[in-house]
């Protein structure tokens, strides 16, 4: 049996700008995996080309074993992938209700039920359904706009660095909802530079350096591994945002 | 004080069309990004395909109740709105979509805005010719009210329209899934579109609901002064930016209220100064509007703020 | 003796757009006008070429200039007659004060609004054509109201009579003369460091200001240097066709003259130029083939001019951006970012918003 997401091969980048140059990686249904890698790595990239933002130039995305390289993000979205940009990833003008109701827009009849359920995990959401996305703080918006994501019911979650410029109670916070999320059954592919408390949650990890894989490990392991530390989560520094 | 409180009142008038016009050049400014430029020329078009079906054709006749003009002028309005927004959305396949795809910039945009803009006008000028017109003859009798003010059905009419067609808008806009989607595509188009919004048939409905407004708002033009050629850059377009831009872009409500400023302040402005300075009065309203809160007076969202 | 024909054939078509009679003097009379419209092209270059800053009021600056420049050097009004000036100064002082009238109401128009966004200027510049046409109009005893001013002096008329040339010679060649400085001076400040950050700001504002340089100063700049050539373009015109009327500056001047500079190739001088002569040539010799055209068509060839022009500014945008004469290229406005080393975009924060568009645009193999 395929895996849910396969990235088998995948070329990509800006115009003729390639950044990603060659990285392979697959998702299993539930799993939750996350991408790892100093800036400039491609992780954003990839991430942008499986949901069709940026152009495949070389190598096949696969959804349960049908290829979906290089379609519109709108048809993605309806075979089961949502997206969760890092930024301007809510409708600033419109409540958490009427942000959640777009988030469904494809949705026949019982966008109201949906809401409720994802209402019902995002209770920081839920106290105030009327609130304009403008009016929320940064935590709540990024919980906006994964809840956003997750009311079509997608099989796969895509999220481009979910707890940038979060405090690390926020951050914490954040994370304990994707894992909910993960334990609702959806699959999550997460780009992290808050390394270490992303791989203490995940399944499995990837390494990418240089548009390419570097390295795959279970999640808890990674985090465990001296060279990896060492070179990529800055365990010798302070700062976990250290690149190569 | 007779005097003032009558020129408020036609200022309202003016200020009804002005603001009417003006929310759906602040819609597509909204949803598009770009001032476009062919707005005010969209509404002579609008005048002038009514008058195609009141008159050139002829259900003109006959009276609705007390006003100056016959059910003919609901088809006409019909028409207009029809044909106004065919024109946006041709004008929309066949030159902002292929601009707004290649990504050159929205002055591009509204260069070509422009260009659009001036065929019309010389295509309507072309058809109709260059001496204004009426949709009728008639010497339509103004009612008395009290303290002597004086007022014409059409024109009470007018006042009364504006807000009921703005709570239409507003209902589409908040209380329909497909104003959500415009609003929500105005806020951010790309997120609307990996939430796998239609973009673009949202972005079509913005032109055809604009296109309701400018049909309605250019007949009220013709019918309280009457139909030119050349309406459009020389009478409307710059009440209603600046309307557009009191109110806060992209904000009808704003809208509705900046023209309605805009439209007050013109008119009672020749109590004290040269008629020939009328036009100056928006642009001052505008200028100042730019250096003291460029955002408008609302903010710029088309969900208009609570 | 005038060689121009100045005709209004048609209620609504106003006269600064004159139409000539044919033969070797129109060819003098349409060079003539080519080169002052040339002029004005240039400075709309200045501004919207290389600075990308939108001018939809080029009339009002043309017009201030010419009005300013005819005030300066009329005879003191008569009896009927009612304006401001007519001070019976040299015609090349006119033509000073028309082009630092033309540059004050640039500054006037621009310091409010050159700082916000750009298409509030273009809105601004609207209005203002509107208004000084509506106030010259109007305003008794500022320049003469709808009646227009008479009688505005003729550079060198004397000088052409006393050695027999040709008036309409002489002044196309001291329009010529006029074209060329304009053309140099354009030349020189669009190549120098100057010119090279306002090209800078018309590709990427945002990263020109963080490289520290004062982005909203040279707009105001590079808006004033236009504004006062259009002035002075302005004047020139005041002075060659005699008489001049708030209603011969309506907006087709400026319609025009976006026309000239799109067709020609925004950010080449000699684009422009080449615009100026060739939509210039349409708009001017399509009357002269009225007659031979079918009756429902010559009856309305000054509307169908009109319209040429229109689509041929949505023309030109949608097939050929770059115009007759491309820009040299340098980094061109008109290269997809990204492709040619643009990418500074693709990394930071609001970059997946850069994908999408991307996206939209097609595969990076086609085309670049």
């Amino acid at each position: 049996m395929s895996a849910l997401l396969e990235v088998d091969a995948v070329r990509a980048g800006y115009g003729s700008v390639m950044i990603v140059h060659d990285v392979s990686l697959r998702l299993e249904r539930g799993e939750l995996v996350t991408i790892i890698g100093p800036n400039g790595a491609g992780k954003s990239t990839l991430l942008k080309a499986i949901f069709g933002l940026l152009p495949v130039s070389e190598g096949q995305v696969r959804l349960e074993g049908n290829e979906v390289t290089d379609e519109m993000p709108s048809r993605i979205v309806r075979l089961g992938v949502s997206f969760v940009p890092q930024t301007e990833n809510v409708f600033p003008s419109l409540t958490i209700r009427e942000n959640l109701a777009m988030g469904g827009y494809q949705r026949s009849g019982d966008v109201d039920d949906r809401i409720a359920e994802v209402l019902g995990l995002f209770p920081e959401l839920a106290e105030r359904p009327g609130a304009r996305a403008s009016h929320l703080s940064g935590g709540q918006r990024q919980a906006l706009a994964i809840a956003r994501a997750l009311m079509l019911d997608p099989k796969v979650l895509l999220l481009d660095e979910p707890t940038a410029a979060l405090s690390p109670v926020r951050r914490g916070e954040i994370f304990d909802r994707l894992q909910a999320v993960r334990e609702g059954g959806v699959a999550l592919l997460m780009v992290e530079q808050n390394a270490r408390e992303a791989l203490a949650i995940s399944d499995r990890a990837y390494l990418l350096v240089d548009g390419r894989n570097a390295h795959e490990q279970a999640g808890p392991e990674m985090l465990a591994n001296p060279e990896v530390g060492r070179m990529f989560l800055g365990l010798d520094s302070a700062d976990g945002e250290d690149g190569a | 004080m007779t005097e003032i409180l009558q020129l408020v009142l036609v200022g309202l008038v003016v200020g009804s069309i002005i603001g009417l016009g003006a929310m759906g050049l602040t819609l597509v400014y909204g949803v598009f990004k770009f001032a476009n430029f062919a707005h005010a020329d969209l509404m002579t078009l609008a005048m002038y395909l009514a008058f195609f079906v009141y008159v050139d054709i002829g259900l003109v006749g006959g009276h609705i109740g007390p006003f100056s003009f016959g059910w003919g002028m609901i088809a006409a309005v019909l028409f207009a709105w029809a044909g106004v927004a065919a024109v946006s959305v041709g004008a929309d396949r066949f030159v902002f979509r292929r601009l707004r795809a290649r990504q050159t910039g929205l002055l591009n945009l509204e260069i070509a805005a422009l260009g659009i803009a001036i065929a019309l006008q010389a295509v309507v000028q072309a058809i109709w010719g260059s001496a204004p017109l009426r949709y009728h003859h008639e010497i339509h009798e103004a009612w008395t009210f009290a303290g002597g003010l004086k007022l014409k059905s059409d024109q009470l009419l007018f006042i009364v329209l504006m807000p009921v067609l703005a709570l239409g808008l507003y209902v589409l806009l908040h209380r329909t899934r497909l104003g959500t989607a415009m609003r929500a595509t105005a806020d951010n188009a790309p997120l609307a579109e990996a939430s796998g919004i239609d973009t673009e048939r949202v972005r079509m409905a913005t032109w055809v609901i604009a296109a309701a407004l400018t049909a309605v708002a250019g007949v009220m033009f013709a019918l309280q002064s009457q139909l030119r050629f050349d309406a459009g850059f020389e009478f409307l377009l710059l009440p209603m930016f600046a309307a557009v831009i009191l109110g806060g872009i992209g904000n009808p409500w704003g809208a509705l209220v900046g023209g309605l400023i805009v439209g007050v302040s013109q008119e009672v402005s020749t109590e004290w100064i040269n008629t020939g300075f009328k036009p100056a009065v928006p642009f001052v309203l505008l200028i100042a509007m730019l250096i003291v809160r460029p955002r408008g007076l609302f903010g710029s969202s088309i969900g208009g703020s609570s | 003796m005038l060689s121009l024909d100045v005709l209004t054939p048609l209620a609504g078509e106003l006269p600064l757009l004159v139409t000539f009679s044919g033969g070797v003097n129109w060819t003098v009379g349409f060079l003539t006008t080519a080169a002052i419209f040339a002029i004005v092209a240039l400075a709309l270059n200045v501004q919207w070429g290389y600075t990308g800053t939108i001018n939809f009021g080029v009339v009002a600056f043309f017009g201030i200039g010419a009005y300013v420049s005819a005030l300066l050097t009329l005879d003191p009004p008569g009896q009927f007659e009612n304006y401001v000036g007519g001070l019976e100064l040299p015609v090349p002082v006119g033509w000073v004060g028309g082009m630092i009238a033309g540059g004050v109401l640039a500054l006037l128009v621009g310091l409010p609004t050159l700082r916000l966004r750009d298409d509030f200027l273009a809105i601004a510049t609207i209005g203002i054509a509107t208004i000084l046409r509506s106030i010259a109009n109007t305003q008794e005893g500022l320049v003469n109201r709808a009646r227009g001013l008479n009688g505005v002096p003729r550079p060198l008329e004397g000088m052409s009579r006393d050695l027999s040339i040709d008036y309409d010679l002489v002044l196309l060649i001291m329009t010529g003369l006029a074209l060329l400085v304009v053309f140099l001076v354009v030349r020189g400040a669009t190549a120098s460091p100057w010119g090279r950050v306002l090209r800078a700001i018309r590709e990427n504002e945002a990263t020109t200001q963080s490289v520290g340089k004062m982005t909203t100063s040279y707009r105001i700049q590079s808006f004033v240097l236009g504004g006062a050539l259009m002035g002075l373009a302005g004047a020139i015109w005041a002075h060659r066709i005699g008489t001049i009327a708030p209603d011969s500056f309506d907006n087709l001047t400026t319609f025009l003259v976006w026309t000239m500079v799109m067709v020609g190739g925004s950010g080449n001088n000699r684009g422009v130029m080449l615009g100026a002569l060739v939509v210039g040539f349409v708009w001017f010799g399509l009357p002269l083939i009225q007659e031979e055209l079918p009756d429902f068509l010559g009856s309305r060839v000054f509307m169908l001019r009109r319209i040429a022009i229109g689509l041929l500014i949505v023309g030109f945008i949608l097939a050929r951006p770059q115009g007759l004469l491309a820009e040299e290229p340098r980094v061109s406005r008109f290269a997809p970012r990204g492709e040619g080393g643009g990418g500074s975009g693709g990394g930071g924060s609001g970059g997946w918003l850069g994908a999408l568009r991307m996206r939209l645009r097609g595969r990076p193999g086609e085309g670049g």
